[in-house]
């Protein structure tokens, strides 16, 4: 039997701050479903996500009954469809069809319409590319996303001078409704094969048939926790943060491996990802507040970041069978109140933001920017967040909006769990001959292992 | 199937009561129970086997917040295997 005071902290956590299992998503290979004929490869896509998926949400529904736990949004990640749609090259058909596929299962993301260019592109890639904008502006749940570089291979600058145009332009095409259409692309370095998240997630080639990725949220957890103990040293802040991860990540592990088992599907990995929300409690921000700053984006914030990415991560590695994804702390901008407020007070900017993405989980999330940010400014933007995965081999991700007709000082709203973004000051600085130069940086030199 | 049933809320007459009956109804047994007030709520905790319930473990937890709606009170019905999890190494 268990003490009532556990069962009563299990509680608390579930009920009052506001633990619940982020995502489960199943991750699920298209490589059988290519075919020349368009129409087939097209019916083959449908009718495999519909097939294997078909109970993800009653699934998820009953677990979430049996053990009080919300499970926030159920996803599906494929095959990169540049690969999928390479032989027939109707790849707006196939994003229509993920479309349709994912709605009638009720699900709440389809990720996968992505390519990976990080050394080069293929013509079949570049015309996928070219596909991006009208693929995620005319369809609803469709997520996308491009690997332009990684430790391995460098970074491919002709990619990344193209997706500052593609941005801009899916920017233009979604103008009714703050440019969202760039929130659901992101251009990744170091993009994983396993990444339950969105709008990154896609079942790599390394991946088998199928199976069921998780993702836990919780930092209002951890604030909660690391509040009780303003006498601890950092040293203990550190302890605190790795069995508060613990626990979090069991609650994933228990419910992906359950999930797997009622869909017949093996079991995948855990994200540890702490991955907040606009509500109030559910803030990244705030934890590394609760830590002992005044405010997120001031001295101290990379350090408390850094030390909160690390614990969060040693903590989950032994609650789970296998871990995966992305793994540490998000701090995407819009989605975390701690952090709207301080761009908002002025406390918070871009170049902090960067120096953050050096020791956190992934990158530069959910920022909207000037509607006239240039297209070459969004690439440099994203080379300098491949430069920083690059050499630190880590994964790292630019989901930027230029909020079309929006500048500085204004919001962009985009509902729900996006929450609001207050557009932020980008250097004025020009960078396009940079971009323009083209080609690949060749990798560093410690990719040079072997 | 072992569940935890635990009822939070202000402490008064017929709270143990409407949950064991409702309990019995659905042909749930009782197998520990305790209370206490924890940070000024009444709070009690039962272990349940809940493997000949008459209704599927989903529905557990609707039945009894139905049966104790007028008792200001809250219910939680959760598997053990949740607090095995979290709570154990």
């Amino acid at each position: 039997m268990f003490t009532n005071s556990e069962i009563i902290e299990t509680i608390d956590m579930l009920d009052n701050r506001h633990l619940d299992v982020r995502t489960v998503t199943v991750s699920l290979s298209l490589l059988d479903c290519i075919d020349g004929d368009p129409a087939l490869c097209r019916k083959k896509v449908y009718d495999k996500i519909t097939r294997v998926c078909a109970r993800l949400v009653p699934v998820c529904e009953s677990l979430s009954k049996r053990y009080g736990v919300e499970i926030v949004n159920k996803r599906i990640a494929v095959t990169p469809i540049s690969i999928i749609g390479a032989a027939c090259g109707d790849y707006i058909g196939l994003a229509r069809t993920l479309d349709k596929a994912g709605k009638n299962l009720g699900v709440d993301f389809i990720g996968g319409y992505s390519a990976l260019v990080q050394k080069s592109a293929t013509a079949a890639e570049d015309d996928f590319l070219r596909t991006l904008p009208r693929a995620l502006s005319e369809t609803d749940i469709v997520c996308g996303s491009v690997n332009v570089a990684s430790s391995k291979a460098g970074i491919n600058l002709d990619a990344i001078g193209k997706l500052g145009e593609i941005i801009k332009d899916l920017s233009y095409r979604t103008r009714d409704n703050n440019s969202f259409g760039c929130g659901k692309l992101v251009v990744f370095c170091n993009a994983v094969d396993d990444n339950p998240f969105m709008a990154g997630a896609f079942t790599g080639l390394s991946e088998g048939e199928s199976s069921v990725n998780v993702g836990v949220s919780g930092p209002g957890v951890v604030e909660y926790e690391i509040r009780k103990h303003p006498d601890h040293d950092i040293t203990q802040i550190c302890e605190l943060i790795k069995r508060t991860a613990f626990k979090i990540t069991r609650l994933g592990q228990l419910i992906g491996g359950e999930a797997a088992k009622e869909l017949g599907l093996s079991a995948g990995i855990v994200d540890l990802s702490l991955a907040p929300t606009p509500a109030i409690g559910d803030s990244v921000a705030r934890v590394l507040e609760s830590i002992g700053l005044s405010s997120v984006g001031g001295c101290g914030t990379t350090c408390a970041l850094a030390l909160l990415n690390d614990a969060v991560k040693k903590g989950g590695v032994m609650a789970a069978n296998r871990v995966g994804g992305l793994s540490g702390a998000f701090i995407p901008v819009s989605e975390d109140a701690g952090m709207i407020e301080a761009v908002r007070g002025g406390m918070l900017g871009l170049e902090k933001l960067e120096a953050m993405t050096a020791v956190c989980s992934v990158g530069l999330d959910m920022i909207a920017v000037p509607g006239d940010t240039p297209a070459s400014v969004i690439s440099a933007m994203i080379a300098d967040e491949c430069a920083i995965g690059m050499v630190n081999n880590k994964t790292t991700a630019v989901r930027v909006i230029p909020v079309y007709g929006k500048t500085v000082g204004e919001e962009a709203d985009f509902g729900g769990l996006f929450g609001t973004a207050p557009i932020m000051r980008v250097s004025a600085a020009d960078p396009s001959a940079f971009i323009a130069r083209g080609g690949v940086i060749p990798p560093p030199i410690h990719a040079n292992k072997n | 199937m072992k569940a935890v049933v635990s009822v939070i809320g202000k402490d008064r007459t017929g709270i143990i009561a409407a949950v064991a009956t409702k309990l019995a109804e659905l042909k749930i047994n009782i197998e520990d129970i305790s209370q206490t007030i924890m940070q000024n709520n009444f709070v009690m905790i039962m272990l349940v086997d809940a493997s000949g319930s008459a209704v599927p473990f989903d529905r557990i937890g609707e039945e009894l917040t139905a049966a104790t709606s007028s008792l200001g009170v809250t219910v939680h019905v959760q598997h053990e295997d949740l607090f095995n999890a979290m709570q154990r190494v």
